[in-house]
Formats: C-alpha cells, structure tokens, sequence
C-alpha cells in the first residue's frame, strides 16, 4: 500500500488540487452574478445568466491550462532543474500528455454548459422582446438604449429578427460557433482509432487550436454581457426602483432610467502568458530544427530496419531520450518521433527506425534503401533533428538495482542504456551508482530486432573478456513460434549457444513469470530500492505496476516507471 | 496524408455530431423553445444518426477496434444492405438530415457538425470507401478437455524429460526451472 502512495501520491495529489480550484472558479463566478449590478439581468434571464458565466471562468482557467503541458522544451528544462531535488516531481512532467487530455475533456464539459446556458440566454432574451406589452417589465428593459445603442441592456435590439440572425451577427455569437466547431473537429480527430493509425489528420486538424485561441480571445470584445453602469447604481437602486418600473424616469420619481454597459473582455488575461510561452516553444523548436545534421553512415538491418548515424554540433544526450526528425524533402510539416539508440559517450547520434509508414518508406528510399550501391554522402538528404527530450529512462542512473523491461520495439531506449552501461565501465567509472541491471526482453520474434541481439552479442563479449558477467543479467523471451522451429530448438538443447541469437543466455519461450522474478530480486537485494522501467504495452504496465506494489515489503521497494509514447 | 481511410474519421465526427444535435433538441424540447418542432425532429435525427454510426466499419488493412457492444448494432445495419454500405447514401442522408437544425438556434451546432461530417463521408466515397460489418470469427476454438492428460496445443519447445533434468554443471544455463522434480520414472 506505501508503494501506492510513493508511485501515485503526487498524480492524486495534483488532480485534486485542480479539481479544487475548478469548483472553486466556478461557484465564484456564480455567486458573483448574484448582485445586485446584474438585477435587471437576472429579471430576464434568470440563473441561467449564472450557469453561463460560471464554466466561462472555468474555461478562462482550463485554457490557460492546456497550452502548458505540450511546451516540450520548457518542461524538459523544468525536468532537468527538478531532478536533482526530487525524482519524484520529475516523473510526474512524464505524464504531460495525460494531464493535456484530461484539461481537454474538462473544457469540452464547460463548453457544452456554457453553450447550453447561452441557448436559454438567447431565447429568453427573444422572448422579452416579443412580449410587446409595456406593463412587463422585461420588454420595458428591452426598450432601454433603443436611441443611442450604447446603454441598452439586451444584445437583441430588435424583435424583427431571431436569435440565428443575432448569432451570426454578433462578434460574440460568431466567434463562438467558429471555435466550437474547431474544438470539435479537434476531439474527433484526437480519438486513440485515428490517432495511432492516420497520426497527420490528427496532428493537421489539431493546428485549429490557433483558430481557437484567436477566437477565444476576440470571443469577449463584443462585451455582450451587460449589467448596470455603477454610476446607474448610485442612483438608481434595482430593489426599491424595480416596481415601479411603468415610472421610471418620468419628473417627480427618484427612480431615473438605469444605464447599462457590458464587461470588458478578461480571457486574454488568463492566456497571454501560456500563448507567449508557447510561441516561444515552436521558436526553440524551429532554431534547434534549423540546426545542421550531417549523416555521416546509414546501415540497412534485415527485417526492415533502417539505422541512421548522424552528427549535429553541440547536441548533447543522455541515456534513454528521444529526438523529433523531419525530413523536409520528403514533407515540410511532419516531425516523427525516434528513440535515440546511441549512448551520450558516443560521438554520434543514432536512431533506428522502422519502416511502417509512408514517411519511414520515403526516408528509406532517400536514404538509397533500395540501391545497391554506395550513395556518395552528399546525395543524402538534408534532415532536421529536435530534442533530445527526456523520458523516465534517464532516472535509470539513479537507482542501486535496475530492472529493464522492453517488449517488443519497446526495447529501443534501452539500447542507449546497455551502451552507456558499458561505456561507464570501461572508461572504469568508480562514481557508477548502478550495481546489477536485470533486463528482460518480450519479442514475438527476434528478427526484427536483429541489430539489439547483435548489441548483446558484442556486450556479452566485452562482459567475458573483463569477466564482469554477473553485472548484466539478461533475459530474452520469445513469445511466439513455429511447429518447425520448435523442433529445431529441441535438438539444439544442449548447445553452448543458443540457436537463435547465438547469445549464451539461453532464450526462454512463453512469458515471464513475474511473481517469481520480482520474488527472486527482492531476496536477492534486500533493503535496496529497485527501478522498474517498462516500454511496452499498456496491459503489461498495469502487470507490473500491481507487481511493483504486492513485492514492495520492508526492505525492498520496486519504484515503476513507465515510457510514454 | 497516405492511406487514411476518411470514413474513419467521418464516423467519429458524425458520432459527436448526433450526440449534439440530439442534446441540442433536448434542451429546446425542454426549454419549450419557439421552434420546438425543430429540436424535436433535431432529437429523431440525432438519436437515428447515432444508432446508424455505433457500429464502426472493418478497415481496410489493419486491425479494426470495435466498439463496445456494437454487435447487435452491426446486424441491424448490415440488414439494409447497400443503403448502408455506399457511402455516398450516407453523404446525403447526413446533409438532408441536417437541415431542418439550421432554423433553430439550439440545433445549429449539431447541424453543422452533421454537415460537416457529411462531407468527409462525401470525401470517403469518392476515394472509392464503402462500410464492411465486423462480424466474429466464426470458426470456435477446439474445447480443452477437461482432462490434464490432454497435451498443450503448442508447447514451449521442451526437449523430453531425461534432458531436463537440470545438470549441477551447467545451473546457470538451465532455460527451465522445473517446480517439481522430473524422473524418468514419473
């Protein structure tokens, strides 16, 4: 249960203290159209005046929000200064994109309020200018500022008209339907179906954010919300005056006519700042693109897999992270994201991708893929790299005992990890705080990640030669296979290596029984705190998420990290 | 933009588009709105526009992720046959039930996101799209007997058992960890 709170504590924590002030904005701003300055409002439209203005503010405040969490850089840069204070605060900037998602579902509910409430606004506000009789005081106070138009009180001035026309007509309806409907389109193609199978819809039609904001901005020129003037107030008092409303202004009474003007727009207060900061963003990303990258070696894997070895000036890594590339022969808008598979003790970066997709498909073809020749270095494309950007992989350092879990592509990140490992103890790194990684990889076939067993092979080799076999312990797991090959694997049982990576740890079949793995790591280090880092699928980190937490018992405490791609 | 099946997305949008519409007709039914007739017809529509896009298309390539429950809902529509399946049908019925939203302030949203996802259906059809039901497999899987005597279909590759005995010399190469003792004689 301690491990509960150590791994979700701050999540919870966070979440509840937005809720909090959410409640908060709203039933503030509801009570504040309580008063006596929105009377003459309120005769109109009632409470649904308050349940407009009330998600206004809440949206004000998720608006400001959301633009926050997809700041990379900043929160990068953030990550770095935290960490050496608090790993656990670092980790929490790992769950930007879900926090991004959840304020995104909290303005879609305050839209869907405020927009409903509006919707009763605007009807009875039609209605008060129907009800052509001037012994009710709503169309009495329709009729007010009908000569100058500038102290009136309802936003429909005329009853020859309806509310679609005014709607459309009004700077405030308009811009409202306009941003809706972006916010829409945005929610629909965001949807996880068209997000991870068509991923340029959902990054094209996420752009209308700039159309939100702009709209969201200009949304409160028009100050559409009235209520009474203060100078008005001082003479004129809603309560006593209101019943006497067939007398208003007429010599001898002490009630003149009230006066009435809109609020002066307050939502660019709350967004100017996280507009600013990620304008700035884009500008960081643009000048960090503009940065000259040179390939310096490509090298064609089996099984589909193309590596790229590059050089930019100045970049600096560590293990674990990640780069955006774009490739603007092949399209001027699209940045993919890799995990960087070189070490920081490299001097080059590396990346290897995999070809899925129409872009990977176009980069293997510019890349001279399919040629058999060799490309001169010159007739490589010109690409563009941004990042590195910072996953839970760089705590890995950090942490006594490590276990690495990486199921399938999932084991990219910790190529840099085992490379790195390596490197530190060549270079004979005393102030390496790692004492025994354990690693374990979950593949359907090994084919695919042929370079990473190559990568084993050549570390298994070096670990014997400086006999340092006991600070590596690695684990493959095969988790699909053919009648054929199983007969194969049968006989070759008692080979020195095994049959398929050619590793002298032998590949196991099946799945891993965890319970019995985390039981054997906690015996074997007792009082020490053991990382968990996972790549892989969701299933399998909600597996060792309750593992992390059932094993961690005086003593020994399993800390979960998740990658999140 | 590759390979994108609009259809795709042109069901989500118009999945949003009839939970609108049909709110939309809900609170002007409700608020007893002028126009009411319309918000009336934009809850019909909205909840017959709902009810038609549930049910999501097999995708061309690729895995199709249903939606919970959709079964039923995929009968019902492969039941109308080419009325359903051409999308070009549903780019019209999409845009003529959108209408009547436009002459009531409450139903303008949804009509115009219906609108709106009628074109990209519009788009799907054109690129030659048409709606496949996602039936199950309909072969079952053999029953297990009850019986352990039964062997697994397809077991880890083991040799047999006089080799898996777990040599003193070579512990640490030993692939399985047998929980119980194998011998021969078992």
């Amino acid at each position: 249960m301690g491990n509960f709170a150590a791994n979700e504590g701050l999540s919870i924590f966070v979440i509840l203290v937005w809720l909090g002030i959410n409640a908060f904005l709203f039933v503030h701003f509801y009570m504040a159209f309580l008063v006596d300055r929105y009377y003459y409002t309120r005769v109109i439209l009632g409470h649904a005046l308050s349940w407009a203005r009330a998600p206004a503010a809440c949206l004000n405040f998720n608006c400001m929000l959301i633009l926050l969490p997809v700041c990379r850089n900043l929160l990068s840069f953030l990550r770095g200064s935290i960490q050496c204070c608090s790993r656990t605060a670092a980790r929490q900037l790992d769950r930007n994109l879900t926090f991004h998602k959840l304020v995104a579902y909290m303005i879609a509910l305050h839209t869907a309020i405020h927009i409903i409430a509006h919707l009763f606004n605007f009807e009875r506000f039609m209605d008060s200018q129907l009800m052509i009789n001037n012994s009710h005081l709503p169309y009495v106070l329709s009729q007010i500022g009908k000569n100058d138009n500038r102290s009136y009180l309802n936003p429909i001035r005329t009853n020859e008209t309806s509310q679609t026309i005014v709607m459309f007509t009004t700077i405030a309806g308009l811009t409202g339907v306009v941003i809706t409907l972006a916010l829409i389109l945005i929610i629909t193609s965001s949807m996880e179906v068209i997000r991870r199978s068509y991923f340029e819809v959902f990054w094209f039609t996420h752009h209308l954010f700039i159309v939100f904001f702009i709209g969201l901005v200009a949304h409160g020129i028009g100050r559409i919300v009235r209520g009474q003037t203060v100078e008005s107030i001082i003479v004129h008092d809603p309560k006593k005056c209101h019943s006497k409303f067939e007398t208003w202004g007429q010599s001898g009474t002490d009630c003149p006519k009230p006066d009435f003007a809109g609020n002066p727009p307050m939502t660019w207060k709350w967004v100017v700042g996280p507009m600013f900061l990620y304008v700035c963003e884009r500008l960081v990303r643009f000048y960090r693109s503009q940065q000259k990258v040179v390939i310096t070696k490509v090298v064609m894997h089996p099984s589909k897999t193309l590596e790229l070895q590059m050089k930019k000036k100045g970049f600096k890594m560590e293990v674990g992270q990640y780069v955006f590339m774009q490739c603007p022969s092949i399209s001027q808008l699209e940045w993919h994201p890799f995990t960087l598979t070189s070490a920081p003790e490299e001097d080059h970066l590396s990346v290897h991708i995999r070809i899925v997709g129409d872009w990977t498909q176009a980069l293997y073809t510019a890349c001279g893929g399919d040629k058999t020749v060799v490309l001169d270095a010159w007739t490589l494309p010109k690409l563009a790299v941004d990042g590195p950007f910072g996953t839970a992989s760089e705590d890995v350092f950090r942490y006594e005992v490590v276990m690495l879990v990486g199921a399938g592509i999932g084991v990219t990140p910790f190529a840099s990890v085992l490379k790195s490992v390596w490197y530190k103890h060549v270079q004979e790194n005393k102030n390496v705080f790692t004492k025994k990684i354990y690693f374990y990889w979950l593949c359907p076939e090994t084919q695919a990640f042929e370079w990473f067993a190559d990568l084993l092979q050549s570390l298994e080799r070096q670990m014997t030669e400086k006999d340092m076999r006991d600070f590596l312990s690695y684990n493959i797991y095969l988790t699909r296979w053919k009648d054929a090959e199983a007969a194969h694997f049968r006989v070759q049982y008692e080979a020195e290596n095994d049959p398929i990576t050619g590793l002298k740890q032998k590949t196991r079949y099946g799945k891993p029984n965890w319970d019995n793995e985390f039981s054997a790591i906690a015996t074997q280090h007792p009082g020490s705190k053991v990382g968990v880092f996972l790549c892989g699928p969701t299933a399998l980190a909600k597996a060792l998420g309750k593992q992390c937490i059932s094993h961690t018992e005086s003593g020994t405490e399993f800390i979960f990290n998740k990658e999140n791609f | 933009m590759g390979k994108i099946e609009w259809a795709m997305w042109a069901n989500e949008q118009s999945l949003a588009a009839g939970l609108i519409y049909a709110t939309g007709g809900i609170v002007g039914v409700a608020g007893q709105f002028r126009g009411w007739q319309f918000a009336a017809f934009g809850i019909a529509a909205g909840v017959f526009v709902c009810l038609l896009e549930y049910p999501r298309s097999k995708r061309r390539k690729g895995t199709s992720v249903e939606r919970t429950g959709q079964y039923c809902f995929t009968v019902c529509v492969k039941a109308f046959g080419p009325l359903t399946r051409n999308y070009y049908v549903r780019a019209f019925l999409h845009a003529a039930l959108c209408v009547p939203g436009g002459f009531m302030l409450a139903t303008v949203l949804g009509c115009v996101c219906l609108g709106i996802a009628s074109l990209i259906y519009l788009s799907a059809a054109i690129h030659g799209e048409h709606w496949e039901p996602i039936l199950p497999r309909t072969e079952q899987p053999k029953s297990v007997g009850n019986s352990i005597k039964e062997p697994p279909q397809n077991p880890p590759p083991r040799p047999p058992p006089e080799l898996r005995r777990k040599k003193v010399d070579k512990l640490e190469t030993a692939v399985y960890d047998n929980p119980m003792s194998v011998t021969i004689n078992e």
